[in-house]
């Protein structure tokens, strides 16, 4: 008895450790658990749901909310019915301009996949260059075409690409200027940072004043330059320039205060090392400043060329997307639509979106993912 | 050991279950009193007829016996009708002991915002003020005020205009709305303008198109030398123009009288905005009046036109009534220098068999006026004031008792001779009373122009009634609206414009049923006035 009775002690005593250890194991498992509940339904379940929204047709009627499978009946008036027009614009034969334009890119595609094909099939390649390839085509007889017209997926892109380009060559320039020992620079880096700090409507309300040419505050430079008559809001290109200034006003400082950041973090041995070496200033800032910003760079453009496909806010400010459909972007499109409750249409909108930003941040990664090994 | 496992146990257990539980969610819910209501009955409704109508309506008798109770309204960011709903709103919180508080969207946002609020039963708001033409697709949620309509003598329900009474505020027989306002679009024109260049006040739309163009090469300019504009009108995306089109549409489309309707075909539901020679015309003058407007027309809304005009920037403007009280308001420029006339007409109308333009003959178009086949239209309809059905009996009596408190003669007789309140004359005595336009500065024969022009649109046995079709907003709001801008900037052609509008509301009425919309479209226009 004595015997049995030490034997469960002894049992007990070695259970007992284990079971700790078994509970110690799932313990952080078990604590992170209601937080990764929280983010599933935060982040999985409204990507679902609106995944079912433009699906469905929503109708508000009778007293309740009424949801109606519809199949992809919500994404074939976007791509092939009555809002093709509104999402692709109008197609027309490209100028030469524009045909010289596509053979660039064709080849540049063409370049890329047999690249890739050294390494193997290149499946991957070929599917992102034919979606390039169908994008390079629509902005081609949409921008550089006789009676072509963008649609708000082209100019979402304009905003984008263009918008981002310039924002991140003045940004750098900024960077450069103010990492130089140059009196004031101090002062320099707190003005160049206030319009991050202002809200995008608040510049949208700003722009729209001082675009005014009847009664803004700039009237008088207006009047004098002979612009009285004139109204960006009149014309397209007038209209889409005022928004990426806007845009650019706004955006620039924080491409501007990360690059400082990463040039002034940079390690100065080698700069002293190529100085001593008689490299000049560009060589210096060719091969050694611009790789060792450039991981920086690569996050940077990416996290505000994810940041601006949904760019609303100027747009919807200074010409709620006109004159016409010249200034929307997909995402004021989604909006529109919103406003009249055309849930599902407005959700399939949002997928294109989520579509599109995905797609073009997955090739811009693998684009870059060598080089920035390598950095 | 075993206290220190149940302790950890049961901390884990609190914690997954405070991070499961559901968040509180931020409802904008109207806070109710926690004192006891005091319902009003019908047969109780707070208010006073104002035996002369000029003196201040002792509104609610019993003094403060909505004290403590809440009412949330919501209308569209103005300041008109915003501003008397909170001017009028303190004034009744004064009497009654309620607060009411207004909430303010902006216009493009105000149709959906309401209907998310009703459908969601999220129920913010006790009072919408809105248009009633999106009565159709609030109906199921607001309060059928029938009853207390016929109890509260003060409203002087009769006084209201048949139109407003019977159509704006009334669905299938019964009261859903209190009128506020009393809309309806007008061509205004400087009279002193028209005498300086020997013009009439346009009785077509080629006449308007040849007043702007002459005023336009005229190249007049204002006081301070700045540019007189032909022609003005709010052409701006996404705001209140596409009201503008219907108004030139209505002339061509219409001639057999209200019930045949502007928007569709009565028998196969097919759009009349769309593929015909009416439409096109319309659309065509529509546009060429731009040539004649300020540089970025097409970005203006009603409040940048309705500017322009009382700095005696414009010659002609079409609008809604506001002009007549905005051009006597101090700093207008334009004070007794403003005539109105009904909306301008056609010698041509459309034969809705052939699609073809005719010549107007009395028997295709039995109401016209010197030849020429004039269409008023009722466009919006009026701002008008609802009750959330979902509200409690308490707030309901006291938002009906606001309502009810707005729209009396003693106060809509003076908030409808005010510029800034957005209000337009709307009951009969108004119309018929110029001793309240001349006290608020409105010269006599100023005051009959503006009110007569008023009178002939109400009148009028050809009047054009607003799309009264369930999601009417998607119609015009999305569909016509945008292929109008786009039209406007150049972005697309006539043929284009016309495809892109019958092509979006047919695929609107696929969707929703075509059947279903056209009993909808004719039960609107049977409406008896």
């Amino acid at each position: 008895m004595a015997t049995v009775t030490s034997r469960v002690a002894l049992s007990s005593a070695r259970s007992a450790p284990i079971r700790r250890s078994r509970l110690e194991r799932a313990a952080p498992a078990l604590f992170i658990l209601p937080a990764v509940l929280v983010v599933l339904f935060i982040s999985i379940f409204p990507l679902l749901m609106s995944l079912f929204l433009s699906l469905s047709r929503v109708r508000f009627a009778g007293g309740a909310v009424r949801f109606e499978f519809v199949g992809l009946n919500n994404y074939r008036k976007l791509l092939l019915g009555s809002e093709q027009k509104v999402l692709f614009g109008v197609l027309d034969m490209p100028s030469p301009l524009g045909w010289v334009l596509l053979a660039l890119v064709a080849f540049g595609l063409a370049w890329w996949i047999v690249k890739g094909a050294r390494r193997g099939f290149p499946i991957g390649r070929i599917f992102a260059s034919a979606i390039l390839a169908g994008l390079a085509w629509l902005v081609v007889s949409t921008l550089f075409s006789e009676k072509g017209r963008p649609g708000t997926l082209v100019v979402t892109m304009l905003y984008v690409f263009v918008g981002i380009a310039l924002q991140y060559l003045i940004g750098l320039g900024l960077a450069l200027l103010c990492a130089q020992q140059l009196p004031g620079r101090t002062f320099f880096r707190v003005v160049f940072l206030l319009p991050m700090m202002i809200t995008p409507v608040g510049v949208g309300y700003l722009f729209r004043m001082l675009a005014d040419t009847n009664k803004g505050p700039l009237m008088p430079l207006w009047v004098a330059l002979g612009l009285q008559d004139f109204s960006w809001a009149n014309n397209a290109w007038g209209a889409r320039i005022a928004v990426m200034i806007g845009d650019l006003w706004q955006w620039t400082p924080f491409m501007f205060i990360v690059l400082l950041a990463a040039l002034e973090g940079q390690d100065v041995e080698p700069i002293e090392a190529a100085i001593v070496d008689g490299a000049n200033s560009w060589q210096i800032f060719r091969h050694i400043t611009l790789p060792a910003i450039l991981p920086v760079s690569a996050t940077l453009i990416l996290i505000r060329m994810i940041e601006a496909f949904k760019i609303i806010d100027l747009p919807n400010i200074l010409t709620n997307g006109g004159p016409g459909t010249a200034t929307e972007t997909l995402t004021l499109y989604a909006y529109r639509i919103w406003r009249a409750l055309d849930i599902g249409g407005s959700a399939a909108i949002a997928y294109i979106l989520l579509f599109l930003v995905t797609f073009f941040a997955m090739v811009y990664v693998r684009a870059l993912r060598a080089r920035l090994v390598n950095a | 050991m075993n206290l220190k496992k149940a302790t950890s146990l049961l901390a884990f257990a609190a914690l997954l279950l405070a991070a499961c539980q559901p968040a509180q969610t931020p409802t904008a819910a109207p806070q109710q009193p926690a004192q006891p209501a005091q319902p009003a009955a019908p047969q109780e409704q707070p208010t006073q007829a104002p035996a002369p109508q000029e003196q201040p309506t002792q509104a609610p008798a019993e003094g403060k016996r909505f004290a403590g109770i809440t009412i949330n309204a919501i209308t569209f960011s103005g300041p008109q009708i915003a501003e008397p709903m909170q001017r009028r709103g303190k004034e009744f919180s004064e009497l009654t002991g309620a607060t009411v508080n207004v909430v303010t969207v902006p216009f493009a946002d105000l149709y959906q915002k309401i209907l998310n609020d009703f459908a969601t039963g999220t129920n913010s708001y006790d009072v919408i003020v809105f248009a009633p033409q999106w009565l159709v697709d609030y109906v199921d949620y607001l309060e059928d005020l029938t009853d207390r309509v016929n109890a509260d003598k003060d409203l002087q329900w009769d006084d209201i205009a048949p139109f407003f009474r019977d159509f704006s505020s009334t669905y299938n027989g019964r009261i859903y709305t209190i009128p506020l306002d009393g809309d309806f679009q007008m061509v205004y024109y400087r009279t002193d303008i028209a005498q300086q260049l020997g013009l009439k006040p346009p009785q077509t739309w080629e006449d308007y198109i040849a007043f702007a163009k002459a005023v336009s090469e005229a190249k007049l300019t204002t006081e301070d030398g700045k540019p007189v504009y032909g022609s003005c009108i709010a052409k701006k995306k996404a705001a209140q123009s596409y009201w503008m089109v219907a108004s030139f549409a209505g002339a061509f489309l219409q001639s057999q009288g209200t019930s045949q309707g502007i928007f569709f075909d009565l028998d196969t539901f097919k759009p009349l905005f769309g593929d015909n020679e009416g439409f096109r015309r319309a659309l065509e003058l529509y546009k060429e009046t731009t040539q004649y407007g300020p540089p970025d027309e097409i970005n203006l809304d009603v409040g940048d036109t309705r500017g322009l005009w009382t700095a005696g920037q414009c010659a002609l403007t079409l609008d809604w009534g506001d002009i007549g009280t905005l051009a006597i308001e101090e700093g207008s420029k334009v004070k007794d220098k403003t005539g109105a006339v009904i909306l301008p007409g056609s010698r041509q109308v459309l034969d809705r068999k052939t699609g073809k333009l005719v010549d107007c003959t009395p028997e295709l178009c039995p109401y016209m006026i010197d030849g020429v086949n004039h269409a008023p239209y009722a466009a919006f309809g009026g701002w008008s004031g609802a009750i959330n059905k979902a509200s409690k009996p308490e707030v309901k009596d006291a938002a009906f008792a606001y309502l009810s408190y707005m729209n009396q003669p003693a106060q809509s007789n003076v908030d409808v001779t005010i510029g800034k309140t957005g209000f337009n004359p709307y009951r009969i005595s108004q119309f018929e009373n110029l001793d309240n336009w001349i006290n608020a500065g409105m010269s006599e024969q100023a005051a009959k122009d503006y009110l007569g022009a008023i009178k002939a649109s109400l009148n009028s046995p050809n009047m054009v009634l607003d799309l009264r079709i369930p999601q009417n907003n998607y119609y015009q709001g999305i569909v016509l609206d945008g292929a109008i801008a786009k039209y406007l900037a150049g972005e697309q052609d006539l043929d284009a414009t016309v495809k892109e509008i019958e092509q979006g509301w047919e695929e609107k009425t696929e969707e929703l049923g075509r059947e279903a919309q056209l009993a909808a479209y004719k039960a609107t226009l049977g409406v008896q006035r």
